[in-house]
């Protein structure tokens, strides 16, 4: 009881989440590229993009902050055991985190919101680069710790105090699981950021609102898109192999693969028992499973059920097969809603050639989507990777129900998670609510250069005030 | 020294730099409604914290890390066992920070006048929590060593709000609100600066009254006479804060009343030293020796922290630099109206 509430807050409060956080570090950085734009040439043009697409970043950057701290709070609330068995290895990525790029974002980022009117251009305009470099860093660290989790290297056993204790940092902030975590997550934050700004661009456009500028930020959100894809295509890839050789039932799981086999056809449909301890139905395409997760078309990828008596033999006799279904799915609708968004952008960057722009009726709709696919795609693709780990917490070392708060009782669990999820209801209202309002409000019409005199007299009106 | 001390002191600084910092924006938060009157006002009240409040939030998720890293037993034992506390504090961070980003937005009034209310309850709540949080750890808890020798926290939620605890709750409360009417005093112009100038006199002396008797009643649980010199030091320093601002001296009561915050948590954590989570049913306590990581993790964690912490006390401090101008409502444009409420065309 307690372990599923536990589960159930943790993937509420990390789903709700990381919404807002690829959108903060993909668009942190397509806004310091507008502003960026505005410091060298001038242009009117890119300011109002800058403060256009900077109000909607700011917008979702305080929610992104505020449901932060709740993910350091319940490691320790929730998961007690979890956090005594794992806190000398996973805790140091977490203070790391926060000292070296908590402080970095929120700071700077306050310096870029009111120093519009306090500081030269010039040091201005490095702030927000400052801020967005923070949200990488704050990324590389979280996706180190969670790369532990999924493959822990560089510690050993304390068998007298039942926890792990780090013996190698540097492999922990450096091993591939991590690498190549981070080459994956990062460009899928722009593909994220990317749909964002071509929706609202394309939105503009549509009811020809600021075309000057909503042309170009659409042209970038677009491409932002495509390169990201291409990039997170293959680092996916790379991400795949690792997975096969460190998590191989997790490749089992995702391609519902049972047996054993080579030649390991990818499957299109599957239609499995409901246990799904079988396949009942399968489309397949020969060989493909065995190309992408080992890079050989004969090479062998293991089977569900193998696996579950090798790591029975090998841990004890438990159930290690996750979730089966759910990782199917959540991988392949990851790719597809991935696809479909970059087949949009595509679409739309073909017809803006010469100077055009696409007017049939898809082009309205699919840009409708363009900012809300690529945010499927991260979720299900952080569902695929967090589910379909368990029954482990740590891979091999502690299973989730063993990391539970063994003191806390199932009530206070149930408070907690009616609490989160009605509070995180309710501002998901009120957020959608001013991001949409402020999409429609549009950008300010600007049109001439500010000359603020820097240094902020106390009698001059101020610039920006909450 | 040990590495354990020095995380023991690392994690006291960042509790100090958390509460003198916080300490403010909670202070501000709570007066927003006493201080300022008019929409032009509220949001001059606001915008002292704008630039600021994130960054000053962030030393808790410091303070809270560095706890995971350096002592995860007391990390575990704390958090899951001061849970509703916690989860309450959460609530109201996370309706305090949104609240201070959406307020603006629109010029509705039904809807500022919510979230100003919003904001002085997200704001008070957390001031008194804390207070509770670390009398309850000053004085110890109800601890229960389990079949395979892990410590954990016996007892409930109501357990937390003793007579002791809930001193400290209004200790905290009350300091806050005096920090952050002094940091009104010192960051605002007009009318709000006037009514910050006189609020702390008021507030200021029952801070007094209740930091007094908490510091003498937490004095006696302890057998440190330095706990008792701390503590005195800390009282002058509270009556020299009030003293400057009496003679609106803003500056030197700011630092006055950052000073005695500081000084309220060392002396908090030189009355635990060397305990962490002291147990009040019997000595099996959580110590800086028993819920300490290894050697290692700490010798890495204090490289990283002797690097970084100076650093980020360089720039946070020239953020204060940048923006240290008084802000005065005259200078909020359209105070009534919101950047959400008409559509450019």
């Amino acid at each position: 009881m307690n372990l599923d509430l536990a589960r159930w807050q943790f993937a509420i409060t990390t789903v709700y989440h990381f919404i807002f956080v690829p959108i903060t570090i993909g668009t942190g950085f397509l806004v310091a590229g507008m502003q960026t734009a505005w410091y060298r040439t001038d242009n009117l043009k890119y300011l109002r993009a800058t403060k256009f697409f900077g109000k909607l970043f700011l917008i979702n950057f305080a929610m992104g902050v505020v449901t932060g701290i709740v993910q350091e709070f319940q490691f320790g609330m929730n998961w007690s055991s979890y956090s005594r068995f794992v806190g000398d290895i996973f805790g140091a990525p977490l203070a790391m985190e926060g000292l070296l790029a908590f402080f970095l974002e929120s700071t700077f980022l306050g310096i870029w919101i009111f120093g519009w009117d306090r500081l030269p251009k010039k040091l201005h305009l490095a702030s927000i680069w400052i801020a967005a470099t923070g949200t990488l860093l704050s990324a590389y660290f979280i996706l180190a710790a969670n790369a532990w989790m999924q493959h822990p290297v560089g510690y050993k056993m304390n068998p007298t105090l039942g926890r792990a204790e780090l013996t190698d940092i540097v492999r922990v902030l450096t091993q591939n699981t991590a690498v190549a975590a981070f080459a994956h997550t990062i460009p899928a934050a722009f593909f994220t950021a990317g749909g964002f700004v071509a929706g609202v661009a394309a939105w503009l456009l549509i009811r020809k609102r600021d075309v000057e500028m909503a042309r170009p930020a659409l042209k970038l959100g677009v491409i932002t898109v495509i390169i990201a894809f291409i990039a997170v295509f293959f680092t996916g890839d790379w991400t795949s192999r690792i997975m096969t050789e460190q998590q191989p039932m997790k490749m089992a799981a995702a391609e519902a693969l049972y047996d054993t086999t080579d030649n390991a056809p990818f499957s299109l449909l599957t239609i499995g028992t409901l246990d799904g301890s079988r396949p009942v139905y399968q489309i397949d395409l020969p060989s493909v499973l065995s190309l992408l997760s080992t890079g050989d078309a004969n090479g062998v990828v293991k089977g569900v059920a193998n696996l579950q008596a090798e790591y029975s033999a090998k841990y004890g006799t438990d159930n290690y097969i996750p979730n089966i279904p759910l990782a199917y799915w959540s991988f392949r609708l990851m790719i597809g809603f991935g696809g479909l968004a970059f087949l949009f952008a595509l679409l739309t960057l073909w017809r803006m050639r010469k100077g055009g722009l696409p007017t049939s009726k898809w082009f309205g709709r699919a840009m409708l989507t363009m900012p809300f696919l690529p945010l499927l795609a991260n979720s299900l693709g952080w569902i695929f990777t967090e589910t379909a780990r368990q029954p482990w917490a740590v891979f091999g070392l502690i299973k989730t129900a063993d990391g539970v708060s063994p003191t806390v009782s199932a009530g206070s669990v149930a408070t907690t998670m009616i609490g989160f999820t009605v509070l995180y209801g309710v501002l998901a209202v009120i957020e959608f609510g001013l991001m949409f309002r402020a999409i429609k409000v549009g950008p300010e019409a600007i049109t001439s250069s500010p000359d603020n005199e820097v240094g902020g007299d106390s009698s001059r009106p101020l610039v920006m005030s909450y | 020294m040990t590495l354990q001390t020095l995380w023991f002191i690392l994690i006291a600084v960042l509790w100090i730099g958390y509460f003198v910092l916080e300490g403010f924006d909670f202070g501000v938060g709570i007066l927003l409604r006493t201080v300022a009157k008019t929409q032009a006002e509220r949001r001059a009240v606001l915008t002292t914290l704008g630039p600021v409040w994130d960054g000053n939030e962030v030393w808790l998720l410091v303070a809270g890390g560095a706890t995971f890293a350096a002592f995860p037993e007391w990390y575990a034992t704390l958090f899951s066992g001061f849970y509703l506390p916690l989860f309450l504090i959460l609530v109201a961070l996370i309706i305090r920070g949104v609240g201070f980003e959406y307020r603006s937005k629109y010029g509705r009034e039904s809807w500022r006048s919510r979230w100003d209310t919003a904001i002085v309850i997200s704001s008070a709540l957390p001031a008194l929590l804390w207070g509770v949080a670390f009398a309850n750890i000053v004085r110890g808890v109800p601890l229960l060593r389990d079949s395979h020798g892990v410590i954990h926290y016996d007892g409930g939620f109501f357990n937390l709000l003793n007579p002791f605890g809930l001193l400290g709750g209004l200790v905290t409360l009350s300091l806050f609100t005096t920090h952050g009417a002094i940091f009104l005093a010192l960051k605002t112009d007009g009318v709000i600066r006037e009514r910050a100038n006189a609020l702390v006199t008021k507030l200021g002396l029952a801070a007094a009254v209740f930091a007094v008797a908490f510091l003498v009643w937490a004095s006696s649980l302890v057998n440190k006479p330095l706990v008792w010199v701390l503590s005195a030091v800390t009282a002058v320093c509270w009556l020299a804060a009030l003293g400057m601002n009496l003679k609106t001296r803003e500056g030197w009561a700011f630092i006055f009343s950052s000073l005695t915050l500081a000084l309220a948590v060392t002396t908090l954590f030189f009355a635990l030293y060397p305990n962490v989570m002291p147990n009040l049913n019997g000595p099996d306590g959580l110590t800086i020796t028993n819920a300490s990581s290894t050697h290692y993790t700490l010798t890495i964690m204090t490289w990283v922290a002797v690097v970084m912490t100076p650093l980020v006390l360089i720039y946070q401090g020239w953020t204060y630099w940048v923006f240290r101008k008084r802000v005065s409502a005259t200078q909020i444009m359209d105070a009534e109206k919101g950047v959400l409420d008409t559509v450019n065309l």
